[in-house]
């Protein structure tokens, strides 16, 4: 078993922090070849829609680790951050024109309805770049950028708003005010018809994202969790974690550590609501159910609550495996018996798994371990050495 | 907006607040010793309208055989669900057992739109619910009246359970202190066990009126109505019986009365549920009832 404590005896005598370096570029070097790969318009787009669908978990389930895991403060709202992210995603970059269109049960609000930011930097690069395409092109990117962050910020200001009096209550209060919260957020988009569009929602969002944002998103998500997990204030959250008494007692503003977490955790919970309206280009209340918080809860306890890489191993998984138990609510015949497909079988399939989860194996797979390089090399040597290579082979 | 139509609204805020009362009972019982919210507590109450619904729609049986069926059904899924996901995790973190909670909650919910799939189906009501009855110058629904007086019938019950039994006095020593309980020699999983099968009924039961006052049934009917139980038993003051009956007495008139009284805000009725519950976890969590009524079970 590879203990953290291993892992880092191991570090300590194997790894050079460059070698690390290296590792990880050439990964993420990889990783983008795997990404070039995809984007080419001969690859299937159904399997591109699911990798992108992965990454999108992966930004929201790591995000959500940090609150639920690291910090151990049991949250229930993320589905109304990504709500939150989603819509504001939407209203600042669907064009001007389509708003007037979509809008035709109450019109949108104002400033929403006379700007969009890719239109407003598209008149801007095009004064200032003669080459037509790469203005365009710098306007939408940069548009959406900008966008996205903006729909993280406005959902960290929710979360600022719902954290500071929820995050007093401890344990189960707090699940059951950040679930209020969550679907008070799903009433208001489902009402707010100015803003929202209501039930309806909002159809033929420009689809800017493709799988360099998502896999973009997904790797800045985790490097950012990660060193504040390696910080001073990740350890002070896995410290109120443990004992919020004997964290307070040790110094640690146990309130503003909280905050601070639910504020981040909000944040990309915006940013993953805002991928996905603009990878599916549509966007309605009904997306942003208590479901997909169920759905990322899985994730994380299946990745071992608190292990950031374990949330986000587990979060592509479970793109995967969400499509392949498709199976399970298609009609098979094996031999002479006819199974009829029961759609909604996949759903009972998941919870069934939380269930098992969480009273046979409750560390989940990484259990609180992270997954790293010495980590790796560990198995690595490991496996060497049951395989029969000689200590001069097996190397450094 | 006449008397007529004022007086009518509370008869209709009391027949659900009624329905919510029993509901928030088996919250507040659970929680009052394990400090557990049972989010499968609301499902439990589908399964006790669907299975009398299967009882008397489909088997034609009389209601006096379905009642008590769909009771004894609920009962045992209660002690069942306590049994397999909540009792091997009475030692571990509480997040833990939430976390199942949560987990049980969407498996019932599941298997039922999978067995019995997601169209509404409509439920039977005998004369006595279904009728209306004339009081003086306005006329009330069946419902309106038998609700809240059933309620009262069983919260009543209930009380006699907890404060005049043996098995009462153990589930309130249960709710001050386990260990201690189980050191004066009673058994502790017996009580629980007990405790989940009193509320199931209790839900069977609202589950049932339920799906007569708003005559049909899905598998999908208890989130709701789960969430503003459980808003009740926080207001009346979680672990307090008469408290959770009251929330949700108050819980079902303010929300009926809203609707009432400012229709155009209508889509929000669910929103001020929540917003009352988040207002009393962070205003006054203890409920109302809550200090000043030490006993709790």
């Amino acid at each position: 078993m590879v203990t953290p404590a291993l892992t880092q005896k191991v570090a300590a005598r194997s790894l050079a922090p460059g070698t690390r370096r290296i590792l990880t570029i050439g990964s993420l070097l990889l990783l983008a070849l795997i990404v070039a790969y995809m984007e080419q318009p001969s690859f299937s787009s159904y399997y591109r829609r699911i990798v992108n669908v992965a990454f999108i978990y992966v930004v929201a389930a790591v995000s959500y680790n940090l609150i639920n895991g690291i910090a151990g403060q049991f949250s229930l709202g993320p589905n109304g951050f990504m709500a939150i992210g989603g819509f504001t995603t939407t209203l600042l970059m669907l064009p001007v024109a389509r708003k007037a269109q979509v809008f035709f049960l109450e019109p949108l609000i104002w400033p929403f309805n006379s700007f969009s930011v890719p239109e407003v930097l598209h008149g801007f690069f095009a004064r200032l770049i003669p080459h037509a395409a790469l203005a365009a092109f710098l306007a939408s990117n940069l548009g959406f950028l900008i966008s996205l962050v903006g729909a993280g910020l406005v959902a960290a200001l929710g979360g600022l708003i719902v954290g500071a009096p929820s995050l007093r209550l401890r344990g189960d209060y707090l699940a059951i005010a950040t679930f209020g919260f969550g679907e008070i957020i799903f009433v208001l988009a489902n009402n707010l018809i100015p803003v929202t569009n209501g039930a309806l929602g909002i159809r033929d969002i420009p689809e800017y994202a493709n799988l360099w944002w998502t896999a973009g998103a997904a790797v800045m998500t985790v490097w950012v969790i990660q060193n504040l997990v390696n910080s001073s204030y990740g350890r002070a959250l896995k410290a109120i974690r443990e004992d919020e008494v004997a964290a307070e007692a040790m110094g640690v503003h146990v309130f503003t550590h909280k905050l601070l977490a639910f504020v981040v955790h909000a944040f990309f919970a915006g940013v993953a609501g805002g991928l996905l309206a603009a990878l599916l280009t549509t966007i309605s209340p009904s997306l942003f159910t208590f479901f997909m918080t169920f759905q990322l809860l899985i994730i994380i306890v299946l990745g071992g609550l608190g292990s950031t890489t374990g949330a986000a191993v587990t979060a592509v998984v479970y793109a995967i495996l969400q499509e392949v138990l498709r199976v399970v609510e298609a009609p098979m015949s094996i031999g002479p018996l006819y199974i009829p497909g029961v759609p909604g079988m996949r759903m009972v399939v998941f919870s069934g798994l939380l269930i098992v989860l969480m009273l046979f194996y409750r560390r989940g797979l990484f259990g609180r371990a992270e997954l790293t390089w010495e980590g790796l090399q560990a198995v690595a040597l490991g496996l060497g050495r049951r395989f029969g290579a000689s200590p001069r082979e097996r190397g450094r | 907006m006449n008397v007529d139509v004022l007086v009518q609204q509370l008869l209709n805020g009391i027949s659900l607040g009624g329905l919510y009362s029993l509901l928030a009972v088996g919250y507040t019982m659970v929680y009052g010793i394990l400090r557990l919210i049972n989010f499968a507590h609301g499902d439990i109450f589908m399964v006790g309208a669907y299975v009398a619904f299967f009882l008397v729609g489909i088997y034609h049986l009389p209601w006096w055989i379905a009642a008590p069926g769909a009771a004894l059904a609920t009962a045992l899924l209660g002690v069942t669900i306590d049994r397999a996901a909540y009792r091997p995790l009475r030692n571990e973190p509480r997040i833990s057992v939430l976390i199942t909670a949560v987990g049980v909650s969407f498996l019932i919910e599941n298997l039922g739109l999978v067995i019995v799939g997601g169209r509404p189906k409509g439920m039977p009501v005998p004369d006595l619910m279904g009728r209306a009855y004339s009081l003086g110058s306005f006329r009330v629904a069946g419902v309106s009246l038998w609700v809240p007086a059933l309620t009262l019938l069983l919260v009543g019950g209930l009380l006699v359970l907890v404060y005049r039994t043996r098995m009462g006095m153990a589930m309130r020593a249960l709710s001050r202190d386990i260990e201690a309980t189980r050191l004066m020699g009673v058994d502790v999983d017996r009580v629980i066990s007990y405790t989940f099968a009193v509320g199931s009924i209790l839900a069977a039961a609202g589950g049932i009126m339920w799906s007569f006052k708003f005559p049909q049934v899905n598998p999908l009917m208890g989130i709701y109505p789960g969430w503003k139980a459980f808003t009740a038993a926080v207001v009346g003051g979680i672990g307090n019986i008469v408290g959770a009956m009251i929330g949700g007495f108050i819980i079902g008139i303010v929300e009926i009365m809203t609707v009432g009284l400012m229709p155009q805000l209508s889509g929000y009725r669910d929103a001020f549920v929540f917003a009352i519950l988040i207002f009393f976890l962070l205003v006054r969590p203890s409920g109302l009832l809550g200090e000043p009524l030490k006993e709790k079970v």
